[in-house]
């Protein structure tokens, strides 16, 4: 994904009506790149289909 | 008892004041005068609430003169980080966008359980914008500045907060903790500060950042007055959706109790790398001071680490969405650069972040089947210089402000109850994780009380004001 990371930001500012002025990509984009890598660090996790959201608990 | 209002505990303060030995008021003009002294180089308050604060404490003396009860924190000074809603003022979270707020028309909820219980409150405290920080840093209000360093961080986000508890300006002050912002700040200004249970303490009426995330407590110099204000914070609140209903449960009357038969442990593994010594012998003292020998390995803490962080990003780009598209010049750059970067991150990731947590959770309270504490580290490293941006760790440079809080985010991804004690290193302090079991603070402040007992936790004078 990372060979397209421009591509995308671009597109998804686009289609969520974000600002990106050009000054401020390489920074959005490191950004984006490091949340990219811990996301596949969560992705790569296997859980189990029945797996339940812990948004909001309590013990 | 110490010689000043402003050098004497809570505590000390609320004895006093009960006892007519001293009053609300000159214990509020103390810190006030201590404020004004030392604020122009600590940069720990956005506002001074002075009118309010000698209104409230000529109440408190009226009231002792009139033979009616107050609380266990009569007369006792404090402060809160500028996200908690102070009748009258704007909620501004660090920001110059909440500036255009209108005034709040009612005091948070901690706020006014504080001054239930006698307390005072003196103002608000500087902090990263919108809490998205862990440097103390701001660049619309300046830097809170280290009260034994003023040219070194004092954390974030809670940085007023840190520094006005470790500059000794007030005795206790309120902070918030999504993901370490009352444990770094704690670390690096020498405080104990007290994150509690996720549902624990009530939110209302706080600037919220990540409500799956999001914790308000206490940070304070001695632990009995962090579980004095922990005690007077507890207690169900409907304006909190995350806020249990679960009856108080206090504290301060267990803080002596034995701590010889918790059974202790060191986290190992991801929570003993990318350390600077300085941290491994903080821990070091802690463990040896409690005779805890095992190791414990937190499952899969770098994972929970990443789906901290996308978790973070994610939920706190949905709540600046608009502000990102009306006002985006108004916010820290660095800040908006971050949240324009999670509002792009795809929903499938922090829908499993979401499910990893769950998992986690439960691996993790398996641990505390076989233990009733365990030790991390609070931060890295002692307090970095104001504007560092890396600092090179094991031969590696690394970038300071997302490392800083890389041991703190795993423990409250789960919502785990933990003081953050100070070991008063030479030349700067740094703090150690005490982690106890869901709604076990009185555990995490026992073993808290003891170390300070000890001699091995305690808040360092201020050295730089």
């Amino acid at each position: 994904m990372t060979d397209h990371l421009d591509d995308y930001m671009n597109a998804a500012a686009r289609a969520m009506a974000l600002p990106l002025e050009d000054a401020w990509r390489p920074a959005v984009r490191a950004n984006l790149d490091v949340s990219l890598r811990l996301a596949r660090l969560v992705d790569d996790f296997p859980l189990p289909d029945d797996a339940a959201s812990a948004a909001v608990y309590s013990t | 008892m110490s010689e000043t209002p402003a050098s004497m505990s809570a505590a000390e303060i609320a004895h006093a004041v009960k006892n007519r030995k001293l009053t609300a008021l000159a214990a509020t003009e103390a810190a006030l005068s201590r404020i004004a002294a030392h604020d122009k180089v600590l940069n720990a308050f956005t506002d001074v609430t002075a009118d309010r604060a000698r209104a409230k404490a000529g109440a408190i003396d009226a009231a002792i003169v009139a033979g009616k009860s107050v609380g266990p924190l009569a007369g006792v000074p404090f402060a809160v980080k500028n996200l908690f809603d102070v009748q009258g003022l704007a909620t501004r979270a660090g920001s110059k966008i909440n500036r255009d707020l209108p005034p709040s028309p009612r005091d948070a909820t901690l706020i006014e359980r504080m001054e239930a219980a006698g307390a005072v409150l003196v103002g608000a405290l500087n902090m990263g914008e919108y809490a998205y920080d862990f440097t103390g840093e701001n660049v619309h209000d300046g830097p809170s500045r280290n009260p034994h360093d003023p040219t070194r961080m004092t954390g974030g986000s809670s940085g007023g907060s840190g520094s006005a508890v470790g500059g000794a300006l007030v005795p206790i002050a309120l902070g918030s903790d999504t993901n370490g912002s009352i444990r770094v700040p704690s670390s690096f200004c020498g405080t104990f500060g007290l994150k509690p249970t996720y549902g624990r303490l009530s939110r209302a009426r706080s600037f919220p950042f990540v409500a799956s995330l999001d914790h308000l407590g206490p940070l304070a110099r001695s632990v009995k007055d962090l579980a004095l204000a922990y005690d007077a914070m507890q207690g169900p609140d409907a304006d909190d959706p995350a806020c249990i209903v679960q009856s108080i449960e206090p504290t301060v009357p267990l803080l002596a109790n034995d701590v010889g038969r918790l059974r202790v442990a060191i986290a190992g593994g991801y929570f003993q790398q990318n350390l600077f010594p300085e941290a491994v012998e903080a821990v070091a003292r802690v463990a040896k001071a409690l005779g805890a020998t095992q190791t414990v390995e937190l499952p899969e803490a770098a994972r929970a680490r990443a789906a901290a962080y996308i978790i973070t990003t994610t939920e706190g780009a949905a709540l600046h969405l608009d502000r990102l598209r009306k006002r985006p010049n108004d916010f820290d750059p660095a800040v908006r650069d971050r949240l324009i970067a999670g509002a792009m991150v795809p929903a499938v990731y922090v829908d499993k972040a979401q499910k990893f947590r769950r998992w986690y959770r439960a691996k993790v309270l398996e641990l505390f089947q076989s233990v009733d504490v365990i030790l991390a580290p609070a931060t890295p490293c002692t307090a970095p210089k104001l504007g560092q941006v890396s600092f090179t760790l094991d031969g590696v440079e690394l970038p300071v402000r997302p490392n800083i809080g890389i041991h703190t985010q795993p423990i409250s991804f789960i919502g785990l109850p933990v003081v953050a004690v100070p070991v008063p290193l030479e030349p700067l302090p740094i703090g150690v994780q005490i982690i106890a079991a869901p709604w076990r603070e009185d555990i995490a402040l026992r073993v808290a009380y003891a170390l300070e007992q000890m001699g091995v936790a305690a808040a360092p004078p201020p050295r730089g004001i």
